[in-house]
């Protein structure tokens, strides 16, 4: 039994990875994912894990790195510019299949851009980051519930597909209070040490475990880019997640997740209630991006409004999927860290 | 017949990559000995570099991992507090460790993380082709510094070995050699200590090796020993900087 409780985002962050099972975090300061570091630093003690404040963001996620090679729930969280340092890591990580979660509390950008929640590394978090052909698993949760509800499962879809997996939120859901739960806690130690991990050979029937990115046969390297095609594709099929809410084929398909789609509910759940043809498609995970419900959801759609706190990114992935350019595609966008009211969406879904 | 030498177990039998007169090899089978010697082998996970030594992984049998350039002593840290039980190393160069690493390096020492770090400095890039390393001596002439490294212009070698003994984290901090039988069992001697250390939750040990790099210096292996042990040792003077086992150390 679980009760609720009142909790900043940032901290249900911090308490879900540590009930998911994550006993290791490295952190580096930055606004406004501070608190994740902080609360761990708190709480990872209580439970004999380890909380290590990196010189870097560079170093932080290499130390996640090598946690995670040794085959432990790892995490890092951080928020633009930091996640920007982190892609050197993450590339790495891909190559070499290291399973491990880094949260992302996106700001406005470019540069140092602001503190203020943002959007606008939906192109940075889907299609690759760093250098390479890979991907990164993210979910894109809409509440802190959904937030708690995600972390367990974020972890399992990594060590699952080894791979890295980004959880992104912004400054608002990171600073929000809400009232929550937590309906798990995992015992890091019925976690299963994976049999590729880093943790000396008598550990794994004295064979030797290499864990490498390096492959320097160019026809070899092209076999393992085509097999982790392979995994994408698979993660594609089996692990794209939306949540949808409005009347089946509606004429006018909206389409945000994260923060934008919270704000839009109040207003379609208005004009629903006056029996308007209207739907919301919200992506839970941005990549892989849910393309071929919500090209079900837009059959019979004219209009397909998306919304974005950034000058339009998800977009392209929207009418990639849709796929029909006789339809009306819509964007409305706030790029700089400033927010939708629940009045401007009505408005804007209003036309 | 009675075996009084042989082969380190821990040492891959396969044909290593380096060049000949290089330094690294022997780098190595030295520190294969010492696990071997230690029974630490089935215990002990390696971090390779990238540099010349990025292929390292293929020559001990030991769990390896390849870390992003410079940053192998944070992925170190990393597997060091995933397994506290288990024996830790990185294996970089002069580059990897001295110059885009720095601030990995330094915080191993500051940070006090019971991992070991081999620093080879052969005042080089080798694996790029011979570029000025943190490490290049003044004057040395490179693809980079064609004319001679100038201090007003390039700046100083940096001397690792200090740097490190500097700080309070740091268990041990020595700069050896390899051109000679007396510097190499020295340096075991040295691997030694360092990995016993590290097992007793000291904190951070290092060990700068000077090496030689005969291809990029343009030099005879014969001649690259004799250049390493008459000329390295003049920038980068041999001896134990620190160690917290002996305290006349400085």
């Amino acid at each position: 039994m679980s009760e609720r409780i009142l909790m900043k985002g940032n901290e249900a962050v911090g308490e879900a990875a540590v009930r998911a099972g994550c006993r290791l975090y490295f952190g580096y300061p930055i606004t406004p994912a501070s608190e994740i570091a902080e609360y761990m630093a708190y709480r990872l003690p209580q439970v004999g894990g380890i909380f290590i404040q990196a010189e870097s963001e560079l170093a932080a996620s290499n130390m996640v790195y090598g946690a995670a090679a040794a085959g432990k729930y790892a995490m890092t969280a951080s928020s633009s510019p930091g996640i920007s340092l982190m892609q050197e890591a993450l590339s790495y990580m891909a190559g070499a299949e290291v399973p491990s979660l880094f949260v992302d509390a996106v700001r406005g950008g470019p540069g140092l851009g602001d503190i203020q929640a943002a959007q606008s590394d939906y192109f940075q978090l889907t299609k690759g980051g760093g250098h390479g052909d890979y991907h990164l698993i993210v979910f894109a949760p809409y509440t802190i519930q959904e937030v708690i509800n995600i972390m367990p499962i974020a972890f399992e879809t990594a060590f699952k597909y080894r791979n890295p997996v980004v959880v992104a939120i912004d400054g608002l859901i990171g600073q929000m209070m809400e009232a929550v739960e937590f309906p798990y806690f995992v015992n890091p130690d019925e976690i299963a040490l994976p049999d590729w991990a880093l943790s000396g050979k008598f550990r794994h029937g004295n064979k030797k475990n290499v864990n490498t990115s390096l492959e320097l046969d160019p026809e070899k390297l092209e076999v393992i880019n085509w097999r982790l095609q392979a995994k994408y594709h698979e993660i594609e099929e089996k692990e794209s997640r939306y949540d949808y809410v409005g009347v089946d084929n509606p004429e006018t398909l909206v389409v945000a997740y994260g923060t934008v789609a919270r704000v839009t509910m109040s207003a379609l759940k208005k004009m629903l209630g006056e029996g308007k043809s209207i739907g919301l498609f919200r992506p839970i995970t941005i990549w892989p991006f849910p393309g071929k419900a919500l090209a079900q959801k837009a059959a019979n759609a004219k209009r397909i409004v998306t919304l974005e706190m950034s000058a339009g990114q998800m977009i392209e992935d929207v009418k990639l999927s849709v796929f029909d350019p006789n339809k009306e595609y819509e964007f409305h966008g706030h790029p700089g860290g400033t927010t939708f009211t629940p009045s401007e969406i009505e408005q804007i879904l209003r036309g | 017949m009675k075996i009084i030498y042989e082969r380190p177990k821990t040492l891959e039998k396969v044909v290593n990559h380096y060049c000949p007169g290089c330094h690294h090899g022997i780098l190595h089978a030295l520190i294969a000995e010492v696990l071997d010697e230690m029974n630490m082998a089935d215990k002990t996970v390696g971090v390779a570099p990238v540099g010349c030594a990025v292929l390292a992984y293929n020559y001990l049998d030991i769990d390896w991992i390849e870390a992003p350039h410079g940053r192998a002593v944070a992925v170190a840290t990393g597997i060091k507090l995933a397994h506290p039980d288990i024996l830790v190393f990185t294996y970089q160069g002069d580059g990897d460790a001295a110059s885009i690493g720095l601030a990995e390096t330094l915080y191993g020492a500051i940070r006090g993380i019971n991992v070991t770090t081999f620093m080879y400095n052969n005042a080089i890039y080798g694996m790029t082709g011979g570029q000025m390393a943190p490490t290049t001596l003044l004057g040395m002439k490179t693809t980079t510094s064609p004319y001679g490294r100038d201090p007003r212009r390039e700046g100083y070698p940096v001397k690792m070995a200090e740097t490190i003994a500097l700080q309070d984290g740091a268990a041990f901090s020595v700069r050896s050699a390899l051109f000679n039988p007396k510097a190499i069992t020295e340096t075991k001697n040295h691997i030694r200590h360092a990995f016993e250390l590290q097992m007793n939750g000291e904190g951070f040990t290092f060990l700068e090796v000077v090496g030689t790099c005969p291809t990029n210096w343009g030099m005879t292996p014969v001649e690259a020993s004799e250049f390493a042990k008459n000329e390295m040792v003049k920038t980068f003077p041999l001896g134990i900087k620190k160690d917290v086992k002996r305290s006349e150390a400085r």
